[in-house]
């Protein structure tokens, strides 16, 4: 009997405990299978409906061995920040916090002040392990993140509006006074990039070795760095901006203008993809989240805006906040920067509701120019007027690497074979499109080009209905007649009529065309010779 | 406060000593590869590229015979060597490895039409038109080692003399029988000068006979009364008939599925049956422009080879309609014979020019053993290659194969015959009462009666 009961008691338990992995398991898995399965019901197809469903279960089998995989493959955990009691995690000091952290940590907490040659601008490798700045009175300067080593620094003389790192630590690029030019690691000028203009802002496309700039009468140009072709060059056609970031998911390029438009751009149309009105005033600053979906615009009117980017006709949200420079980290941090002050915030429901998680003041007086989130790691760059900082955000970076994407810790050997990959696998600049994961599927069946001709008509006597039933406005003197009246319902349904008309005519000329060119019979070869080779001579 | 920051320390990500392997680590989360899909896409491009770039299918020519290859035959038991009859009686062994004359069998008069090893890899028969049927000891695998370059030549063990000559043979699987096709079919021992059994069904020669690899009593035989034949031993006579508009020039068994045949056409065709349902061709396997003198299957069952009198061998998948593969060079003349080796990697096809030529099965495999590095890297190749084939740029440079201009010219004029012929059916049947035209699938178009 009571062995009975055990077993009871055990298969009770054992279960939920089952359960409760197997749900973890669940919510792992999904992360991996990229977006629902096709539906194959509507399939009548059945050896491809075969095929297919062979293929779906194999992604999933594969999506499960990843997620399985996870606990073994990924050994780091991330960083976080929880509030005991009374506290409030946005009151916490970052002296609090480097006394709690690690001393390796807390070496990550650091202001260099540089009053003469600000205000700075910075760029991180993907890896995160390098650092480049670039002062604006010509002070450029490669940093290794990892030792703090200074591996290059140089003065330009001239003006230095951005700085971007390429493919690799090796080269990077600065906008400068009249051109951008490209530097090598130890200083060497390589390239100056002179139908690029005066740029005010670049970001560089990492798989498609694209550099984009923008220049100061609002050009977009597009270069391949690698063979040096000029991929595009569009006039915006919306003034002067500095606000551009490339959305990482699918790298497609955003402006924010003065005129408190988004516009969306990609190197192979003239025409912006979209344009969004955001702001009531001039847009300040845009960043991305990393999924690709989120994009937060901040406004000149102290407004910081989220949007969903697959559902635009709203905002997510709309913070009371004034930004002169945002960034999202690799888990969906969001900085702030404006002033001296920097203001991170969270979106800790999942509901996409971001709320505050961290203050940071830097001395007063200095402005910040430029927030940057160091990738795989729980920092967080300040550019400013002053110099560079650095603070903790715990929770802000991807705590797991992988050595094939990212490698904090890469050796150059590593780096020259990834550098062969990755120009391997460079990406043609069609490629950049608003949705990425439609590449490789099926187009959806087109629409009937034309409508029959039942169609058209009852289309045409629909409109005409609707033209006979318009109401007229009582009008004076002798304008409202009855023959008046007539006449002018007359000339409605006329007007109605007139583009089916037309549309038929153009169709029947066609035609008819297209039947003479058949009907000019074409002599044997043997009498070709006699015919005139044109009617006038 | 409870606070915890990222804190790697660089001796736990990087190795110890300078010998040890560099450390890896994988995240598999989809939102740090960006744009992932056209990353893949573009790899399947390259991986198609790649692949053309390394096509490169032939290995080699084996030459020797004064006189046109006319039938070859591999040993089930050792991977090296092949047999091969010409036109002139001369029979020789062949090293594929070192492409060398291992062993020469003479004595034939007229040409050796037949060639076929027992499955124990000791005996080999061969056939001619000199009306003899002769019996070869198979020197021993480590005599083919010895790496003299001096040919041996063999004497035959037995030598019967029958009423015809013989056009085709071909050993039991399991078993000491071999069954000869010539004015009849006949069926052999190892140890009697005179057939067992004899069939004769009709007064025409029959060309090609092959024993089924899953019931050793089992035979298919075609004639040139357009005539597939199977029999069946343990019956008195024959089991089916079935009668084609042109002729079968050759006949081969899957080895997996062993109900399944496939024949080579004259009408350039091939034509896979299910040998329990005659009435209708499983599936037709259309490219080559002229006859198909010559079939074989892959070990596999997977896929066949044919050699064509169009001058190109081509590789078909045992159940798709058009070839995966042509395989051609400038000087292989008209092909009469084609093997598949016994490990599915090469391809052997001897030719009129008196060649034996040597190709590999995949035009762009990677001979020799491969790390496992690099076969891992051809698994991922061949993975994202079949995950885009659909998209018209990886399909196009897929598909593309450069075709001898006489062949281009002859596919090309091939295509308007049958879309005339298509297309005049068409005409026919809209201008007739409807139902009274009925259109045949091309899987029964071809046969014109089955028989029991």
């Amino acid at each position: 009997m009571g062995v009975e009961e055990e077993n009871g008691t055990l298969a009770k338990i054992v279960p939920s405990a089952e359960q409760q992995f197997s749900d973890e398991l669940d919510i792992k898995i999904k992360k991996y299978l990229r977006g629902e399965g096709a539906d194959l019901e509507a399939l009548r197809d059945k050896k491809l409906k075969g095929q297919l469903a062979v293929r779906e279960d194999l992604y999933g089998k594969s999506a499960k061995a990843a997620a399985k995989a996870e606990k073994w493959l990924m050994p780091t955990e991330g960083g976080y920040l929880e509030a005991e009691g009374v506290e409030k995690t946005w009151r916490i000091k970052q002296e609090t916090i480097a006394r709690e952290v690690d001393i390796l940590s807390s070496r990550n907490q650091y202001d260099i002040i540089l009053p003469d040659l600000g205000p700075y601008t910075l760029d991180f490798t993907s890896s995160g392990r390098y650092m480049t700045v670039g002062g604006r009175k010509g002070h450029l300067a490669i940093v290794d993140m990892k030792n703090m080593n200074l591996i290059k620094e140089l003065q330009v003389r001239e003006t230095v509006r951005d700085v971007v790192f390429l493919h690799n630590e090796l080269f990077f690029a600065a906008a400068q006074k009249k051109y951008p030019y490209i530097y090598s690691r130890d200083g060497t000028e390589l390239h100056c990039l002179k139908e690029h203009g005066a740029v005010l802002r670049l970001q560089f496309l990492k798989n498609h070795f694209l550099l984009a700039s923008v220049n100061k009468f609002g050009q977009l140009h597009y270069q391949d760095v690698t063979m040096g072709e000029m991929v595009g060059n569009y006039r915006t056609g919306l003034g002067r901006t500095d606000v551009m970031q490339v959305n990482p998911f699918n790298g497609v390029l955003a402006l924010g203008h003065s005129g408190g438009t988004v516009s969306m751009w990609k190197p192979t149309s003239s025409a912006p993809l979209l344009k969004i009105l955001c702001h009531h005033g001039p847009v300040s600053a845009l960043a991305f989240h990393r999924n690709g979906h989120v994009m937060a615009t901040a406004g000149k009117e102290k407004k910081v805006k989220l949007w969903d980017l697959r559902k635009l006709d709203r905002e997510l949200q709309e913070l009371p906040c004034h930004a002169k420079t945002l960034d999202f980290s690799q888990k969906g941090l969001l900085a702030c920067g404006s002033g001296s002050r920097v203001q991170i915030l969270g979106d800790f429901s999942g509901t996409q509701n971001y709320s505050r998680y961290m203050n940071h003041s830097i001395v007063k007086g200095y402005q910040i120019g430029k927030l940057l989130f160091r990738p795989y790691e729980d920092v967080l760059g300040i550019g400013h007027s002053m110099g560079w900082s650095s603070i903790l955000i715990p929770g802000s970076g991807e705590p797991n690497f992988d050595s094939w994407v990212a490698n904090p810790f890469e050796t150059s050997k590593q780096r020259r074979e990834k550098e062969v990959r990755s120009l391997l696998d460079k990406l043609p600049p069609e490629t950049i499109m608003l949705d990425p994961t439609k590449i490789g599927t099926v187009r959806p069946a087109k629409k009937k080009e034309k409508p029959t001709k039942h169609e058209r008509e009852t289309e045409m006597e629909a409109a005409v209905e609707a033209a006979k039933d318009t109401e007229f406005k009582k009008k004076t003197k002798g304008r409202n007649k009855p023959s008046k009246k007539v006449k002018k319902r007359q000339e409605i349904i006329a007007k109605a009529r007139k583009p089916f008309l037309e549309q038929h005519m153009k169709e029947e000329e066609q035609l008819s065309r297209k039947k003479q060119r058949i009907s000019e019979v074409e002599l044997p070869v043997s009498l070709q010779r006699f015919a005139r080779k044109n009617a006038s001579t | 406060m409870k606070v915890k920051v990222i804190s790697r320390s660089t001796d736990e990500f990087t190795r110890e000593r300078s010998q040890d392997l560099q450390r890896v680590f994988r995240n598999f989360d989809p939102n740090i590869r960006t744009q992932e899909k056209a990353v893949e896409y573009v790899r399947a491009l390259n991986a198609a590229k790649l692949e053309k770039i390394f096509a490169r299918p032939f290995v080699g020519a084996m030459d020797g015979h004064i006189d046109a290859v006319s039938c070859m035959a591999k040993n089930p038991n050792h991977l090296k060597g092949i047999f091969s009859g010409s036109m002139d009686g001369d029979i020789r062994l062949w090293d594929i490895a070192s492409r060398r004359t291992v062993c020469k069998f003479p004595g034939h008069q007229g040409a050796v039409k037949g060639l076929a090893a027992s499955t124990d890899g000791r005996l080999l028969v061969s056939c001619g038109t000199d009306c003899t049927v002769r019996l070869w000891n198979v020197p021993s695998s480590d005599l083919m080692e010895t790496n003299d370059s001096a040919e041996k030549s063999a004497q035959p063990l037995d030598e019967y003399v029958w009423k015809n000559a013989f056009w085709a043979v071909d050993h039991q699987w399991e078993g000491d029988r071999f069954a000869t096709a010539g004015a009849g079919v006949h069926i052999w021992n190892h140890n009697k000068s005179v057939p067992e059994r004899s069939f004769e069904w009709g007064t025409d020669t029959v060309i090609s006979v092959r024993f089924n690899p899953g019931e050793p009593n089992v035979l298919a035989t075609t004639a040139t009364d357009r005539s597939i034949v199977l029999y069946d031993l343990r019956m008195s006579s024959e089991v089916t008939k079935l009668i084609m508009r042109t002729r079968c020039n050759s006949i081969a068994w899957n080895p997996m599925e062993p109900i399944n045949f496939t024949a080579a056409n004259e009408d350039c065709n091939c034509y896979s049956y299910d040998a329990r349902k005659l009435d209708e061709a499983k599936c037709v396997h259309k490219d080559h422009v002229s006859a198909v003198m010559d079939i074989d299957y892959s070990p596999t069952g997977r896929e066949f080879v044919t050699g064509s009198y169009d001058r190109t061998v081509r590789i078909f998948p045992f159940n798709g309609g058009h070839s995966r593969e042509i395989y051609h060079t400038k000087r292989m003349q008209r092909v009469f014979c084609v093997k598949f080796s016994c490990d599915a990697t090469y391809v052997i096809s001897g030719s009129d020019d008196t060649n034996l030529r040597l190709w590999k099965a995949k035009a762009s495999e990677q001979l020799g053993v491969l790390l496992p590095r690099e076969q891992k890297r051809h698994e991922y190749h061949e993975a994202v290659k079949n995950r885009y084939k659909h998209l018209p740029e990886v399909k196009r440079i897929v598909r593309h194969r450069h075709l001898p201009k006489p062949i281009y010219k002859a596919v090309a004029l091939r295509r308007t015959m049958t879309e005339a012929e298509r297309r005049r059916e068409e005409r026919r049947k809209a201008h007739s009462t409807p139902g009274s035209v009925t259109t045949e699938p091309l899987r029964q178009k071809r046969i014109i009666k089955v028989a029991e």
